[in-house]
């Protein structure tokens, strides 16, 4: 079983040295990509089933012993992340080779799109196994390095300007994260996750402070809060529709699990319920009041994804089990469907020659399958039950009435006004898109509906070629899963409790990486400098 | 624990210098900023490796005289992951310039040597100073266009400029 562990990680980047080598025999450069990928998604649900039977899978790369070596460790949460998300690079995977299939391969390099892809998805999965700071590290570089390549792809104007800034801020929050991990190497004496959740709590509460602090604020720029935000919504519409889609569902997220993983190792005691909250609170309110004003699905829907970050992390401020427990149930549900609900407005670009809602109009004669897969995934994320997205936020509303401090009714407050505003705005869309007839769109009037801003790179409607059957049956199958998410909620349900179990105590995890306990290392560290500051 | 004043000193300086050139609008001083930044965060990484010492893997040397390792297989896993970055971020900023410089069409402009047969090429390659004056004269052109002629005529001196330019760095480049 622990074999399966590092082979997640190596298997994509494998694939993508294949790729980079087949890259003038499209076929099988296509072919090995959706090889790896299912291989890595039949892999993370095997794991998902030992782990939540048996425990947590603990390796320690080379031999060398933790806290020395490298030391990788899939518990319940990484494996859930590891498969979701392994499912939907495998579901954009094949919308984009369906993609590719119909533009005959000529508007992108797709030669460098495959082993870029996998790139992204080996730094992604090294990324939910890393057991060290510093390997978690290494997996953000990694899937950022291959985010960089992919948001610029085809180098045209547009794509070069959004992913310049793109690049520099989230090269900002990688030296930010680094250097908060020299600070907690310093205060510490190790990187190793299990090690710190150990020590952390012996040092005096302000050094606590500083080095929480910047590590929220390294991850909350990767995961798009509040006042780090304002990047997000410029740069993901501009890249190619898949492109778009993976970003939405997974990037951010990468940086809600880093959030979640060190806020419960490092400080359970919870001691940033507060700042978590109030950045809660307006991440979701400016991310929503946002998406009201925009006329372009893509920004539109990039505002929402900034938005309903505010819900998981209300979840992870609350800090309770039950509250943990809803926040992943709600990461599940966001990952599959905005990555949904991304590729729609993909479908919409094609058949709609624009994403732009103020040329859009009679699609829902033209192309329903499109307008019914766009209209379940809107209700889906605006909340309407019996969808998973009601059921995810009922969770943590009902989590925050448990612990039922003043300041989380009015975060719960806020929640409801911002699902209600998001389907106000998404059933918007979907109107001037779908429902009203195409010859009113010179005279149609909703409300804002003149005040609503373009997208500044609006390039008026340009009809591309047909569908292929691939991209609708990829959107499809996103869907599908959506649903049954919400079908199978009590289950998952109980499974997201069990992983919130492991890790709100942090005790099983040290325990699962030190089987032996962890006073023997004490006393043969050398490198602990703080030794003195943390009596 | 102990640190070296200098290291500490030089950490300091770089930080505040890289984030005071960082938020200068051009890409390269960005780009330079990033470099300080990311420099000052590997010493600051090495700093916390705490006092001197000597090489860990030296047998005979007794544990209490050996210097932590870990800071410095950290630093040298980040430098080479900047060094990625630095050329990615180089290759984007160049393009950056050739699109601001000539727009999409720069893409479509044809290679002026295209056609010269194989000696021809050769005795075009070999000099290097010739290149540096068409370098030297396409960057005065694009000094007197700008200011003084119409707009299709500073697009279409920009044009020509920036190609024999390219051309003579593209013959600088396979010259070696």
């Amino acid at each position: 079983m622990t074999a399966m562990v590092p082979l997640i990680v190596c298997l994509p980047l494998l694939g993508a040295a294949a790729a980079l080598m087949l890259g003038r025999r499209r076929r099988l450069q296509v072919l090995v990509s959706v090889l790896s990928l299912a291989a890595a998604t039949v892999m993370s649900a095997v794991l998902l089933v030992l782990v939540d039977r048996t425990g947590p899978a603990v390796v320690q790369v080379g031999g060398w012993e933790a806290p020395w070596g490298i030391v990788l460790v899939v518990d319940r949460l990484s494996a859930i992340m590891l498969l979701i998300s392994a499912l939907m690079l495998l579901g954009v995977l094949l919308f984009a080779v369906g993609q590719g299939v119909v533009d005959g391969d000529t508007e992108t390099p797709v030669s460098i799109f495959h082993p870029t892809y996998l790139v992204l998805a080996a730094g992604l999965f090294n990324a939910f196994v890393a057991g060290d700071l510093f390997s978690m590290y290494v997996g953000f570089e990694m899937l950022l390095s291959a985010s960089y390549v992919l948001l610029t792809l085809g180098g045209t104007g547009a794509r070069i300007r959004v992913g310049i800034t793109y690049i520099v801020v989230s090269l900002v929050s990688s030296l930010l994260f680094l250097s908060a991990i020299a600070l907690i190497y310093g205060a510490t004496g190790t990187v190793t996750l299990a090690l710190i959740a150990e020590r952390m709590p012996d040092l005096p509460a302000d050094i606590q402070l500083i080095l929480g602090l910047l590590l929220l604020i390294a991850f909350g720029v990767k995961a798009a809060v509040f006042p780090m935000s304002f990047w997000l919504p410029d740069s993901y519409p501009t890249a190619p529709a898949p492109v778009t889609a993976v970003f939405a569902g997974l990037l951010t997220k990468v940086g809600i699990y880093a959030i979640l993983r060190t806020q419960t190792l490092f400080f359970p005691d919870n001691q940033f319920s507060m700042p978590l909250m109030i950045v809660a609170g307006l991440t979701l309110l400016v991310g929503i009041l946002g998406a009201l004003a925009q006329a372009d699905i893509k920004r539109l829907l990039s505002f929402t994804l900034v938005s309903h970050i505010g819900y998981m992390l209300f979840g992870i401020a609350i800090g309770t089990p039950l509250a943990i427990a809803a926040t992943i149930f709600y990461v599940v549900h966001h990952i599959v469907v905005q990555t949904t609900l991304f590729l729609a407005a993909g479908l919409i670009d094609r058949v709609g020659g624009t994403t732009s809602l103020s040329r859009l109009g009679g699609l829902l004669g033209s192309s329903p399958l499109v307008a019914i897969l766009f209209f379940l995934g809107a209700l889906n994320l605006g909340g309407i039950p019996p969808f998973s997205g009601f059921l995810g936020k009922i969770a943590l509303f009902q989590a925050g009435t448990i612990v039922g401090d003043p300041i989380i009714y009015v975060l719960i407050g806020v929640g409801a006004l911002t699902s209600l505003l998001t389907l106000y705005a998404l059933a918007r869309a979907w109107n001037m898109a779908f429902w009203r007839p195409k010859q009113q769109i010179k005279d149609y009037t909703a409300s804002m509906s003149a005040s609503l801003v373009e997208d500044p790179q609006d390039e008026g409607i340009v009809l591309k070629k047909t569908i292929s059957p691939l991209m609708i049956g990829a959107t499809t199958s996103m869907l599908v899963l959506a649903l049954g998410l919400t079908v199978f909620a009590g289950p998952i349900f109980e499974l997201t409790t069990r992983a919130a179990g492991n890790i709100s105590s942090p005790s099983t995890y040290i325990d699962a990486v030190f089987p032996s306990g962890t006073g023997a290392i004490e006393n043969s560290n050398v490198g602990t400098n703080f030794e003195g500051g943390a009596k | 624990m102990s640190a070296s004043l200098t290291l500490v000193i030089v950490m300091a300086v770089m930080y505040a210098a890289g984030v005071y050139v960082m938020l200068e609008r051009s890409l390269t001083r960005v780009l330079i900023g990033f470099l300080l930044v990311g420099n000052a965060t590997n010493l600051l990484i090495f700093i916390m490796s705490g006092r001197p010492g000597s090489s860990p893997i030296v047998t005979g040397t007794s544990v209490e005289d050996m210097v932590d390792p870990i800071p410095q297989v950290l630093m040298l896993t980040a430098i080479v992951i900047n060094f990625g970055i630095t050329a990615l971020l180089l290759a984007l900023i160049y393009r950056s310039w050739w699109l601001a410089q000539l727009g999409d069409e720069g893409d479509t402009l044809t290679d002026e040597h295209a056609t010269e047969s194989a000696d021809e090429a050769d005795t075009t390659f070999l000099s290097s100073s010739d290149d540096d004056d068409a370098i030297a004269e396409s960057l005065d052109e694009f000094e007197r266009g700008d200011g003084a002629t119409s707009d299709e005529d500073t697009v279409s001196n920009k044009k020509d400029a920036a190609s024999r330019a390219a051309a003579s760095a593209s013959d600088r480049g396979d010259a070696r």
